[in-house]
């Protein structure tokens, strides 16, 4: 047989040579907005966007047209809409991430990690002081939400999908209902319970049940879908051979999820991160380094932007960005490594 | 081991330990069980607490408390406490603007689900997706700080060309020329922030449209287009929608990045691009500070009107996306 | 094996002479019996539909599942795609009216001509091929948002073709589908509340209501009872008066009631091939090839 010699072909793909008559009708309409806004009361970005998008849009139409006929009108209108439409909306994200680096790389400076605000004020020069105090405090906050909710999420979920009991389906609308509860809510909530009841008092212990409320969707959510993706074969093996149920869950069903439980804890830890409204309500806010989450006001990375930008000032604001751009590196590697983990669900 | 072997195949495992459990697995069964239910003792909790908290405002107040749109506390001389407190305002606001986020937001999101699902080469579509998911994971502050910074002074010439073409339309219109901090604004910024919900509730519901269909049109001579009309959307739309409750959720909710944005005042307005509006959870942390004990009391029942409209409209979106994508199976 | 009332039909209907009807338009609709009549004699050299195989190789990733198949289909006759499970008949059947292209990873060799022009060619509008080769699935797969009379119609309003009467279109439809006395009362109807036969007849039906030149028929009883399977059968045959059809099957016994001809394709680990292609009465009494006699005779598959 030939099959050495044939290569398998995608005929569908488009070819260059079928690329090239688009892209130069997208030059062209390139060069008739420029034209356009130079020779009419057309400005700005908006206005260069949208006849942009206006002029390719009809370029793209008519070839179309020309070459399928009328019924490529439709596919032509609605792929160039789609198409627009999803520009829109990525474009905030890298506004958002390139105004953040921006303005975020002028606040940075060496005793930014190495200093609190102690001995420094927010409208002082940027040089002055940093956010060690805020960065430990939110390393409480996360550690301290974690150890709360990723067990009760994932046991939470090992109820959905292992016990499957009577109440299963009513539960999995709670924890539905429960991971659309505002932000604002978790803090009022902890607030008017432990805060007002309890010797407990604002801290980093109190923000971090504020923000445990949030997370345990969340990890509840993800570790449900990990777990049904653990073969049922594997959990009826380990039943056959005569395991307990909760033998069989914690050495067979929870190692094969591993690492997907991993990411749950990851993405919840992603979610609370950058919390700030229930953290107004429950941390307190202080400007020095507290190392014990139980007792005395504490601060956060958040708490800390929100401190700059409600000040105001130019050195303030500076602050503030330079927090959200620590606050975003966090949240950055922590959905990276949440996906290097999710890219590997099983353990081999 | 044979024998074992065919016995995992002959014995449905749950069914064996649904009969007669091992006094290992009740003790297991039992704590998962308590555990499985703390979501709900939470919730309740979090009713219970708030609705407390709130019940002297509500008794004092009754339906006022919903409809005025004062927010006064005096103190006379003699020490003698009078009280107008109503979340009228902000809460006809909280609506405007998270109308203006779906109408804005529910579009567009509706396409990038599209786009993701049907257009974009895989490695772009992965790609893309990550994305996506990020725009959720950012800290709401951050939009806050962007919508303020970055978003408004566009916006705010957005909102002057409205203005110019459109103020015959009731909700264009503004009494002054005051665009800034306006509720359009704010719900350009929430719009941003509720389309990574509603994109991925979406893309998941357009993705369980069954394969069988999608080739039954595209066999029918259907090109892509064609085929979403007649198989996809007619498929998703009660996932779309069920989407865009989550996202009215979120929208209801949010606090930063309104606060940040809004210019609040406590007069109802329906003027979307005039710089005055409200929002619920943007009044519990402007009145937070300088709160006394009766005020913290009338934000902690505000808090509990928030609680409830997002439950609602939560549990109705849940609803209606869980029944989507069943009916997909 | 052999239907003996086919059989009849063909020695009744043998046309002495091939070039005349080789001259006979072979795909207008009118014209085909003669073509057909034709092809139906085993004895004659097959004429061509306008659809024809050259070279086929498919590949899902790097797993090439089928090599080197070429076949050309007889105008207004039946092919049947024979062969045991996962030896490329669906794909094969995929690949000529482009549907293979909708598999992630999916990639292929050889060309497809209809009407002499290859429909991989980068320059033809795809949608006009599916159009030509219509499609029947193994499971029925009607729009449930649709009533039955717009099921039947959705061809043509996808294709945005322009039909000038459409209630004869969809009575003519129904009608050679089989299934127009059973549903003519309840046109407005939706789809799902029909039984699985007579969804499948459905989706025939509307597959119908484009005039395709030739239809593609994968499995398309797979999911049906025995009565169900009886009825499309008949349909089948009555449809190749004036189509082509092409239809894959695990039922030999179907391929021997429904066809004229029939291609049998084998793997042996490695790619589907295509082992031996003839006269139905010729594949099922005297085959060529061993492995086609052992498949034929109930040895293995």
């Amino acid at each position: 047989m030939n099959s050495e010699i044939i290569k398998p072909e995608k005929p569908w793909v488009l070819t260059p040579r079928q690329v090239a008559p688009r892209a130069l009708l997208f030059s062209l309409a390139f060069f008739a907005t420029i034209f356009t806004l130079n020779l009419t009361s057309f400005n700005g970005k908006l206005g260069f966007f949208f006849l942009l998008f206006a002029y390719s849009s009809a370029a793209n139409l008519t070839y179309n047209v020309r070459k399928h006929g009328r019924k490529a009108i439709g596919e032509s209108i609605a792929g160039s809409l789609i198409l627009g439409g999803s520009l829109v909306v990525f474009l905030p994200v890298f506004s958002i991430l390139f105004t953040t680096l921006q303005n975020g790389i002028s606040g940075l400076h060496f005793t930014l990690f190495t200093e609190s605000m102690s001995e420094a004020s927010f409208i002082d020069p940027i040089g002055n002081g940093g956010l060690l105090h805020a960065l430990i405090g939110t390393i409480y906050l996360i550690v301290i939400s974690a150890v709360i909710s990723v067990p009760m999420g994932i046991i939470t979920a090992l109820y959905l999908t292992e016990i499957k009991g009577p109440g299963s389906r009513f539960i999995q609308f709670v924890v539905q209902a429960m991971s659309g509860v505002p932000s604002v809510v978790a803090g009022l909530f902890i607030f008017s319970s432990v805060i007002l009841l309890t010797p407990i008092k604002a801290s980093s212990f109190a923000g971090a049940l504020s923000l445990a409320i949030l997370m345990i969707p969340t990890v509840t959510r993800t570790s449900q879908e990990v777990l049904l993706l653990v073969p049922s074969d594997l959990r009826e093996a380990g039943l056959a051979m005569g395991a307990t149920q909760w033998k069989t869950v914690v050495t067979i069903v929870v190692p094969a999820a591993r690492n997907g439980l991993i990411t749950a804890t990851i993405l919840g830890v992603a979610r609370i991160a950058g919390e700030t409204a229930p953290l107004i309500f429950t941390l307190g806010g202080a400007d020095k380094v507290n190392l014990n989450p139980f007792k005395d006001y504490n601060s956060a990375l958040p708490f800390y932007v929100w401190k700059g930008l409600s000040l105001g000032t130019p050195e303030s604001l500076a602050r503030a960005w330079s927090g959200i751009l620590v606050l975003i590196v966090l949240v950055l590697s922590l959905f990276i490594l949440a996906r290097t983990f999710g890219s590997q669900k099983f353990k081999k | 081991m044979i024998s074992s072997a065919l016995d995992g195949k002959m014995t449905p495992g749950p069914r064996e330990i649904t009969s007669n459990p091992r006094l290992s697995d009740k003790f297991f069964r039992a704590i998962v069980t308590s555990f499985g239910f703390s979501a709900l003792i939470i919730l309740t909790l979090i009713g219970a607490f708030l609705a407390v908290r709130g019940f002297q405002i509500f008794k004092s107040e009754g339906l006022h408390f919903i409809t005025g749109f004062k927010w006064d506390v005096t103190i006379d001389d003699a020490g003698e406490v009078t009280y107008d407190m109503g979340i009228g305002a902000m809460l006809v606001g909280t609506i405007l603007i998270s109308t203006v986020a779906l109408v804005v937001g529910v579009p567009l999101s509706i396409s990038v689900a599209l786009f993701l699902t049907f257009y974009a080469p895989i490695r772009i579509r992965t790609f893309l997706i990550s994305i996506v998911d990020l725009m959720a994971a950012f800290p709401s502050v951050l939009f806050g700080l962007w919508g303020y910074f970055v978003l408004m002074p566009m916006a705010t010439y957005w909102s002057k060309l409205l203005y110019k073409y459109l103020n015959w339309i009731p909700i264009f219109d503004a009494p002054e020329k005051f665009f800034e901090r306006s509720p359009f604004i704010a719900g350009l910024v929430l719009a941003i922030m509720i389309i990574p919900i509603v994109t991925s509730v979406s893309r998941e519901v357009f993705a369980q449209t069954p394969l069988d269909r999608v080739q039954a049109a595209y066999a029918l001579g259907a090109t892509r287009w064609g085929m979403i009309r007649t198989v996809v959307l007619p498929f998703g739309t009660n996932g779309v929608i069920g989407g865009a409750m989550l996202g009215l959720g979120r929208a209801f909710g949010e606090t930063v990045a309104v606060y940040t944005i809004l210019n609040l005042v406590f007069r109802p307005n329906w003027h979307i691009l005039y710089g005055a509006g409200g929002n619920i959870a943007s009044l519990i942390i402007l009145k937070w500070g300088e709160a006394t004990d009766l005020e913290t009391n009338a934000l902690l029942a505000a808090g509990f009107v928030l609680f409830l409209m997002t439950l609602g409209v939560n549990m109705g979106a849940n609803f209606i996306v869980g029944r989507t994508l069943k009916s997909g199976k | 094996m052999e239907n003996p009332d086919l059989l009849e039909e063909k020695i009744m209907s043998t046309d002495p002479n091939p070039a005349a009807s080789s001259s006979a338009k072979p795909n207008s609709l009118g014209d085909i019996s003669a073509t057909r009549q034709a092809n139906r004699q085993p004895g004659n050299r097959p004429l061509g539909s306008g659809l024809e195989a050259r070279g086929i190789h498919a590949w899902f990733g790097k797993n090439h599942v089928l090599e080197d198949v070429s076949l050309d289909f007889a105008a207004g006759t039946v092919t049947a795609l024979i062969g045991p499970s996962g030896c490329g008949k669906s794909t094969f059947i995929r690949t000529l009216n482009r549907m293979h292209e909708f598999i992630p990873g999916a990639a292929m060799a050889g060309e497809v001509l209809l009407d002499g022009k290859d429909v991989y060619d980068p320059g033809i509008d795809v949608t006009k091929i599916r159009l030509q080769i219509g499609m029947v699935f193994q499971k029925p797969n009607p729009f449930p948002s649709m009533t039955i009379g717009e099921n039947v119609l959705s061809g043509i309003k996808l294709a945005q073709l322009k039909v000038d009467n459409k209630d004869d279109l969809l009575e003519e439809c129904l009608v050679r589908a089989g299934l127009w006395s059973e549903v003519k009362d309840r046109l407005g109807a939706h789809a799902g509340g029909l039984s699985g036969g007579q969804q499948q007849r459905l989706c025939i039906a509307r597959a119908l209501a484009v005039k395709p030149k030739v239809l593609l028929m994968d499995e398309p009883c797979s999911a049906l009872d025995p009565g169900s399977t009886l009825r499309i059968e008949d349909t089948i045959v009555e449809l190749a008066k004036n189509i082509t059809i092409v239809i894959v099957t695990h039922n030999m016994q179907q391929a021997a009631r429904v066809s004229d001809y029939t291609s049998f394709f084998l793997s042996d680990g490695g790619p589907g091939q295509m082992i031996e292609v003839g006269p139905t009465s010729q594949i099922f009494s005297r085959p060529v090839d061993q492995r086609t006699e052992n498949y034929v005779s109930g040895r293995f598959g």
